[in-house]
């Protein structure tokens, strides 16, 4: 096991590798001139080309990426163009920021996804089958934006239920320890913010969730019917098997490794922040700050966020293929 | 027996999404109306201002962004002000001036027993010791400080001879030559006075930590979240500021920013779409406010594109176009007709022009004249993003794209992303371009010879429309210190930029914001600076 894992990670490095080559081309690739844009329309030729300079953008690009490539294996993400700030520095606080909304978002996905899934695979062609369908269709094309809004209109404003942006209470702001609000509110024991940090998270929450709840119901529907027209379901059954325990304990154990494929795809595509949502929201993730970045061609915040990003997505997929061993032991990796 | 397994189901369906819910019901001390009597926590005074993006520094004089200068007009003063709602001056930190006869040297009395934030004094050396700070920077560290006093310490356009101090409250600038806007480049919030002691201990993380005179001390900053100033209460103006808190929030959409200003989620939010200003007027609770407008949405032509090389081309699509109908469609009537590249809020803006009127016919004529009969092909650029003075570049485009039409002129829609946009206009590769300017000191010459002047090719004119005579005009104005004679200047030049006409001027807008109604004391400042000294609640 740990030698697969060994492999699977020296397997990472040439993606990554050929992934930093890739996002370091195509920013630069396309015009626009971040010496340009920090220094304003105002800006004369010559302050132009002395900030290029400066800031090594007259190099060859190949000198550029192995400077970059360099600093990277030296643990450096460089320094924001915009802000001349460390980008480790200044990433930690809007992934955290992610990470709590996909977290969240996702356990809603799954909850409502993979329970609405089996029982439209139990009661196959049932009212409820038809209902959880649309519904999962309806999930995947609604535009975000679009249900977003509404969310706010109608629990924000309607029903004066839940806010509807932010992450806080702006007007009582949660001291941030790890940046994770759920978790800090809860260490300092502020039971009051970590009320508002949870209501905070529904709307964005929900709207995030609609297209992998989506997907991961379908995917559960589908290996579910699979499974549960297999033998071993026919057997328990025919044994006077509760059909409860037949359809979540053996069915679902079986049918569960293509769903979490599904679900760990999902959430690496979560944890790459959700433009839309974030910026429906006021949420100040990683998404928001990668596209401001690619706006401001603002390169090392642009290469470093996306290497950031793309890691995480490779590590979280070899999560899922070790999560695979755990719950069907058939599987190994020797 | 089967009806009871899908009851049990169901139940633990619910259950999850309960669970997954689970937070509402566990508190409840926010979601009432919360402007004024604020939160459970600091001063009972805050307000929420909404806005669409967050600061890049709280430094302004490294910076060039409006959202970056909307904060720190709070924290730092200037030695001179702008009017409440206009670009004249009046005093600021500095009680009174006095310019030499020739222009060459200003005279400021500083106000006394001012304090800086961190307790340091404010005084004659303070202001020197930043004044040196920008002279001694390059253009990366101090953009502005270069585009408005041409240059560096050293640089042959360094307006700025030196800057000293007589006694403790009294600084003398001496000029290498005299410029017409200096006494409104002071007053601009990129040179707010600094603590020169925080500077001098944090370098280049002044901007993480800033420290000024001003009414409102900084607080927190969480990146393209919030910022949080609080009140001075040792501030030099007695009985301000009014609020005890100020919190701008970054929400990046405009939808979602009026729906959090209904909700009570934010006090103050700009950015209101020109579409939403009725529901705003509509409902009791809020209230709408005008920005003075100091900006211009134009159509520019690139002269050195063919056929727009031809004056008579580019008069004809200034007849061609129907701004009235472009206003009323887009901007929902918050906007002027413009006639000149300088808004009429603007000193020495020439309201003796008659603009071009909607005339196709005559317009068609025009082209005949040129040489088009049938009119021709061409490439229309518009802008892919809503900026206060073109709310909407697409559409905009499509209409003058179907005036076009009329007179014979194909039109091709184009756009690109935004920096891509500028970056390609700038080198003249498009025929005619959508675009626009808000002006950073309420000077003409920000407006003229920032966009139109033969110097400005590379930079800000995109057109590259080059006139020697304008030129001249322009950089004796410059240098022009009485103000009559420097109107009668820059009269003349808008009307040769009127008879050249390489833009269509198209709208000055007026900015929309909207606020509780039991705001008080808000005033929108044409620069997109607001300073919220006398905002109070009612």
């Amino acid at each position: 096991m740990l030698q697969y894992i060994g492999k699977r990670l020296l397997q990472l490095i040439p993606v990554l590798l050929g992934m930093t080559f890739i996002v370091f081309m195509i920013i630069r690739a396309i015009p626009g001139n971040p010496a340009q844009v920090i220094l304003g329309q105002q800006a004369s030729k010559e302050a132009v080309a002395a900030l290029e300079a400066k800031l090594g953008l007259d190099q060859p690009w190949y000198t550029q990426y192995f400077e970059f490539l360099m600093n990277i294996f030296r643990g450096d993400l460089g320094e924001s163009l915009r802000t001349r700030s460390p980008v480790a520095d200044e990433l930690w606080p809007y992934l955290a920021a992610t990470i709590e909304l996909a977290v969240f978002a996702m356990i809603i996905a799954v909850i409502i996804g993979v329970n609405a899934g089996i029982i439209s695979a139990w009661f196959q062609n049932s009212w409820f089958d038809y209902t959880a369908m649309i519904l999962a269709l309806i999930g995947v094309s609604v535009p975000i934006f679009w249900l977003g809004l509404m969310g706010q209109w109608v629990f924000g404003i309607e029903m004066d239920l839940l806010p509807t942006t932010g992450r806080e209470d702006v007007r009582n702001p949660v001291h941030a320890i790890t940046g994770l609000y759920v978790i800090d509110t809860l260490i300092q024991g502020r039971f009051d913010q970590f009320g508002q940090v949870l209501r905070h998270l529904i709307l964005p929450g929900i709207a995030l969730a609609t297209i992998p709840m989506a997907i991961i119901a379908r995917m559960t529907r589908s290996s579910m019917l699979e499974v549960m027209r297999s033998d071993f379901v026919r057997t328990a059954r025919s044994k006077g098997q509760k059909m409860f325990l037949v359809v979540y304990k053996h069915a679902l154990k079986n049918a569960i490794i293509p769903v979490l494929t599904v679900i760990g795809l999902q959430m690496g595509i979560l944890l790459g922040g959700a433009i839309l949502t974030e910026t429906i929201f006021g949420w100040p993730g990683i998404g928001r700050y990668i596209y401001d970045a690619i706006g401001f061609r603002d390169y090392p915040v642009v290469q470093s966020g996306i290497l950031v990003v793309a890691f995480i997505f490779v590590m979280i997929n070899l999560l899922v293929d070790v999560l695979y061993s755990v719950v069907d032991p058939r599987i190994k990796y020797d | 027996m089967k009806k009871g397994k899908i009851w049990s189901l169901i139940v633990l369906l619910v259950f999850s999404m309960m669970l997954a819910a689970c937070s509402s019901g566990d508190s409840g001390s926010e979601g009432e109306k919360g402007s004024g009597d604020g939160g459970s926590s600091g001063g009972n005074k805050t307000l929420v201002f909404g806005r669409g993006g967050d600061s890049v520094s709280l430094d302004p004089s490294s910076v060039t962004d409006g959202e970056s200068m909307k904060v720190a007009a709070n924290i730092f003063e200037t030695l001179l002000n702008f009017g409440e709602q206009d670009t004249t001056i009046h005093p600021g930190l500095a009680k009174e001036w006095e310019a030499s006869e020739d222009g060459l040297t200003y005279t400021f009395q500083l106000e006394e027993g001012v304090k800086f934030h961190d307790g340091t004094d404010f005084n004659a050396e303070a202001v020197v010791k930043n004044f040196e700070r920008w002279a001694n920077g390059d253009a990366d560290t101090f953009p502005y400080y270069q585009s408005m006093f041409g240059g560096f310490k050293g640089d042959e356009g360094h307006v700025i001879d030196s800057v000293t101090a007589d006694g403790d409250y009294t600084v003398i600038f001496k000029l290498k030559r005299p410029q017409a806007p200096f006494l409104k480049n002071v007053a601009m919030t990129m040179f707010g006075i600094g603590s020169p002691t925080a500077f001098e201990k944090d370098g280049d993380k002044f901007g993480d930590n800033p420290v000024g005179t001003g009414p409102f001390k900084f607080v927190e900053w969480k990146r393209n979240d919030s910022i949080t100033i609080e009140k001075n209460e040792d501030y030099w103006k007695d009985g301000l500021p009014k609020l005890d808190r100020v919190i701008f929030r970054s929400i990046p959409d405009n939808a979602a920013r009026l729906n959090a200003l209904i909700k009570g989620d934010v006090d103050l939010a700009d950015g209101i779409n020109p579409s939403d200003a009725g529901t705003i007027e509509g409902d009791d609770n809020l209230q709408l406010f005008e920005r003075p407008s100091m900006n211009i949405g134009y159509l520019g032509m690139t002269v050195t594109r063919e056929p727009f090389g031809d004056a008579k081309v580019r008069q004809a699509f200034n007849h061609a176009i129907d701004k009235q109908a472009i206003i009323d469609a887009f901007f929902e009537g918050a906007a002027e007709i413009a006639k000149n590249p300088i808004p009429p809020s603007v000193s020495g803006y020439n309201d003796a022009i008659e603009g071009y009127d909607f005339d196709p016919e005559k317009a068609k004529e025009l082209l005949a004249e040129a040489g088009y009969p049938d009119g021709f092909e061409m490439d229309l650029w518009a802008m892919p993003v809503p900026r206060p003075y073109m709310p909407d570049g697409q559409k905009v485009a499509e209409v003058i794209q179907k005036n076009l039409a009329d007179i014979g002129v194909k039109a091709n829609i184009v756009s690109y992303e935004w920096a891509t946009y500028l970056e390609k206009a700038s080198k003249g590769e498009a025929d005619a371009f959508l675009l626009g300017w808000t002006g950073d000191n309420g000077d003409a010459d920000n407006f003229i010879y920032a966009l139109l002047d033969r110097e400005s090719i590379g930079s800000n004119n995109y057109t590259y429309y080059d006139n020697a005579e304008l030129h001249d005009i322009l950089i004796e104005a410059q240098t022009e210190v009485d103000e009559d004679k420097r109107n009668e200047l820059y009269a003349k030049a808008q009307e040769i930029v009127h008879e050249d006409a390489p833009w269509v001027p198209l709208a000055h807008s007026i900015p929309l914001l909207g606020g509780s109604a039991d705001i008080t004391g808000f005033k929108a400042h044409p620069t997109g600076s607001d300073i919220l000294t006398n905002v109070d609640f009612k």
